[in-house]
């Protein structure tokens, strides 16, 4: 066989879809190869079709999406309708898959030893002691360490970035020619991020595997692609090496997409340090004491001495990895949860320890904007109800909010006639949008967003996040932006605080901080984030 | 998985590309719809609307009052004619369907009469269950003190086996109508508070259940509100679930001699009249054992269905 010969071909791939979608296709005939040691990005917003292709490669489409037409060719071989048997021996010997969430994808009864082990077993003649050598230097090469501990580990008792690297251990162990990653590091921090695609760069390298990776994220294919594909609702519409797509897109939705990528670089903004302090929170902390009913009490310290103020017309961005206590903080200032110490200055009330009905006066003038859009909306609530339910419960009469919510779907930039439908009818980005229009019904002071464009796809973040900007500019409120994603904390953040464990570790006008950042951990973060030198075009 | 949110001109900068979006009108079928397409619903649910309609209907149906009895005609075998009284007097010329019990009675019309008994039962009984299962389940989820003793004393309640505990209540009771009702319904509540519970514990971490909390909504208003018309379906499939039970265990009770009296015609008095002679004349077991069995049968088809239908993640759970 041809040494240069691809070795993955899929030719005029097109995939069903089960009626009542909202399209007639999956996806609709998608050509593309990927040579030996290479790296294809295939890249798409949520629904684009990228996972139904990496699916139908390794034969684990559901019947419900049949494969219509074209070709999978598999080191020339064609397996598009293979027999199971047959697409039984060619998974992980050729061709492996590693997910989006290794929690899910490890079995949790099973020690990670036994579940590469499991791999071995079944597709090679080799005695328990050969195997146990090779998972040993399998888990060594994905620079686990301390492998026998982690051989004997449950996925549960490993952090996210290790079960990730079992995965990839599990994936590569038995070499591979194909390596299809879907989101692989999409559920990971950004310095685990990382971490995990240096090793995969590496190991790829090392293997000379091919490699099918499937992200949403502009960042990681700048990182690790040689070759990209972009995805629109089951069209591929362009196909190039990385410089061609990324630099110099010639497709309408590819310069869309790459030009709302938000971009790290940050100007100087004008603050008013003038301004009224809106919320001030001083060695603000939140401890979880968890006392069973036997052994001895454990306590979690979720955020301590957390200090900050906001002042009118300024946005305050809180960054950090997942579990630095950013949301901790959020929810403590909206008083959904009790803070431990400390005193969250609204104006001039202290909040932080006020008993629920001295509080509810005050509740109305801080509002939260949530992660997820699909789960802040009663389902069985019309539009119209959600949003005046909070006038209602501090007595302004129903016309008047009603009159009110309508001026506030136009703000928001959706049709009146979403008044009077039902959260489902929405996508995600129109739904937070919704939230959005909420939380002004309130007419807040403060508008608390949590992680509030994390969960939704590049172009429609950037409407989102846009619309962020115009009601802060035109209400003059004040905000508190939780997010994990520096691009977009530099989007929006006039000041910056970077919480690590439980602190904040800088704090600091926006610009500064990211300049220059002090603290190790602010630089180790920042170094972390994925394609921070490409020079993005479009 | 799709997300038809991108609109044409997202990508330009300007604020004024934020064109104003209508909303997504989705060609999903409604709950509704889809529940009336499934088919253990349409089965079930047809079999329980013709017995409805028996139930409503069993004076025109052929019968005579299920009291009514004459020695003359005791034992009659399914398809013989015999003659019976009435309450003034008369006799009348009467072919017994089904047969006839020892002391002359009309089986058929029993049975007929007894549906009317089973199907209240099984109504009551679900509605008085899921109606305490509620209160406590959301009393035990919002109520942080409470939930500890309340649950442990559920816990204790389930503890005992549910029969026992029936009879238990009806022996101290005397048995009528609504005793037995709830004798039914008590060893059930306990489920149905653990459910309500386990769905109040994970609603109110919902972010709409906290966007309402920062909006100064009451907690009572919380709960009415937000919490209770989201736990509304898999609440439908369980009662669906305590009706089938609440049939059979009035049932049973009455075949145990301790649920209605011997005179009121329910299935499980016709099969407890019948137990004695039932080498000879099996009918008298088997006719109300039948209704019974399809009765059964056909609750819980529904309830498989709207499980199905209003309840996925439950159906796959199994």
């Amino acid at each position: 066989m041809n040494a240069d010969a691809p070795i993955l071909q899929v030719e005029q791939l097109t995939v069903g879809l089960p009626g009542g979608g909202d399209r007639a296709v999956a996806v609709r005939e998608v050509s593309f190869s990927v040579g030996r040691g290479e790296i294809l990005c295939l890249v798409g917003e949520s629904g684009s079709g990228k996972s139904v292709i990496a699916q139908g490669v390794m034969g684990l489409l559901p019947r419900q999406l049949p494969i219509l037409s074209g070709r999978i060719l598999l080191q020339g071989e064609d397996i598009t309708h293979a027999p199971l048997s047959r697409l039984r021996e060619l998974r992980a010997t050729r061709m492996s898959m590693i997910f989006q969430e290794p929690m899910t994808a490890l079995n949790p009864v099973m020690t990670c030893g036994d579940q590469i082990d499991e791999v071995l077993a079944e597709h090679t003649r080799l005695s328990p002691a050969e195997r146990r050598a090779k998972v040993r230097a399998i888990i060594e090469e994905v620079l686990l360490p301390d492998p026998d501990r982690m051989m004997a580990s449950y996925p549960h008792q490993l952090s996210g970035g290790q079960r990730q690297r079992i995965m990839i251990a599990m994936a590569l162990v038995l070499e591979p020619v194909l390596l299809i990653a879907d989101e692989p590091t999409t559920a990971l921090d950004v310095t685990t991020q990382k971490q995990v695609l240096e090793l995969m760069l590496q190991l790829q390298r090392k293997h000379g595997t091919g490699v099918l990776f499937i992200t949403h994220d502009f960042g990681v294919v700048a990182e690790i692609a040689q070759r990209v594909a972009v995805l629109r609702l089951g069209d591929m519409v362009e196909v190039g090496t990385k410089a061609e797509v990324l630099q110099q897109p010639r497709h309408d939705y590819t310069k869309m997409l790459i030009g709302a990528v938000p971009t790290l670089r940050l100007a100087e903004r004008p603050v008013d340090d003038k301004a009224p302090v809106v919320l001030r929170a001083r060695g603000l902390a939140k401890t979880y004491v968890d006392k069973g009913w036997f052994g001895k009490a454990r306590t979690v310290y979720a955020a301590q001495d957390v200090n900050f103020e906001i002042r009118r017309g300024q946005t305050l961005g809180i960054v950090g990895e997942s579990g630095s206590g950013k949301s901790t903080v959020a929810r403590c200032v909206v008083r959904l949860i009790d803070p431990s110490a400390g005193e969250v200055r609204l104006g001039q009330d202290d909040i932080a320890q006020l008993p629920p009905r001295a509080l509810r006066p005050l509740r109305k003038r801080v509002q939260i904007v949530f992660q997820d859009p699909y789960r802040s909306l009663n389902p069985r609530r019309t539009i119209a109800e959600a949003m005046i339910e909070g006038p209602l419960n501090y007595g302004v009469p129903r016309a008047q909010a009603l009159a009110k919510a309508r001026e506030l779907v136009a703000l928001v930039r959706m049709d009146a006639s979403a008044m009077d439908r039902y959260p489902h009818q929405f996508s995600g980005g129109q739904r937070q949008r919704l939230c959005i229009a909420r939380a002004l019904m309130m007419d807040p002071e403060l508008l608390v967003a949590d992680e509030a464009v994390s969960a939704l796809d590049v172009s429609v973040q950037a409407q989102v996040l846009r619309l962020f900007e115009e009601i802060k500019a035109r209400l003059d409120l004040a905000m508190l932006f939780i997010t994990h994603d520096l691009r977009v904390a530099s989007q929006v953040c006039d000041q910056l605080a970077v919480m690590s464990q439980g602190r904040v570790v800088e704090y600091g006008p926006a610009h500064r901080v990211f300049a220059a950042p002090e603290h190790e951990y602010t630089k180790a973060l920042f170094a972390a984030a994925p394609g921070r030198d490409f020079a993005f075009g479009g | 998985m799709t997300e038809p949110a991108t609109t044409p001109d997202a990508g330009r900068t300007s604020l004024e590309s934020l064109s104003v979006e209508s909303a997504t009108i989705v060609s999903q079928p409604s709950v509704w719809q889809r529940v009336r397409r499934n088919t253990s619903v349409r089965i079930g649910g047809l079999i329980l609307l013709v017995l409805v309609a028996v139930a409503v209907a069993a004076p025109w149906l052929g019968t005579v009052d299920p009291s009514l009895f004459d020695p003359v005609s005791r034992d009659l075998l399914p398809g013989q004619t015999g003659e019976i009284t009435t309450l003034d007097g008369d006799t009348l010329e009467h072919r017994f369907i089904m047969g006839s019990d020892s002391f002359g009675r009309d089986v058929y019309s029993r049975v007929i009469y007894g549906t009317r008994v089973s199907l209240i039962v099984g109504l009551a009984t679900a509605i008085v269950a899921v109606a305490f299962g509620v209160l406590f389940g959301l009393l035990s989820g919002f109520i942080r003190w409470l939930d500890g003793p309340l649950m442990r004393f559920m816990d204790g309640l389930m503890a005992i086996p549910a029969i026992l505990i029936a009879i238990a209540l009806v022996a101290m009771w005397r048995g009528t109508l609504p005793t037995v009702v709830i004798a039914i319904a008590i060893p059930e509540i306990p489920r149905v508070t653990r459910l309500v519970r386990s769905m109040v514990l994970t609603i109110r971490e919902e972010p709409y259940v906290e966007a309402a909390v920062s909006m100064g909504t009451p907690t009572p208003l919380i709960m009415w509100r937000h919490i209770l018309p989201n736990t509304v379906a898999p609440l439908i499939v369980q009662a669906t679930f305590i009706c089938a039970s609440g049939i059979l265990v009035e049932a049973i009770l009455s075949f145990l001699g301790v649920g209605l009296p011997p005179d009121i015609p329910t299935w499980g008095n016709v099969m407890a009249e019948g137990r004695a002679q039932f080498n000879q004349y099996p009918h008298n077991i088997f006719f109300p054992g039948l209704f019974l069995a399809v009765t059964v049968l056909a609750v819980n088809i529904l309830g498989d269905g709207l499980r199905d239908t209003l309840d996925p993640k439950m159906a796959k759970r199994g």
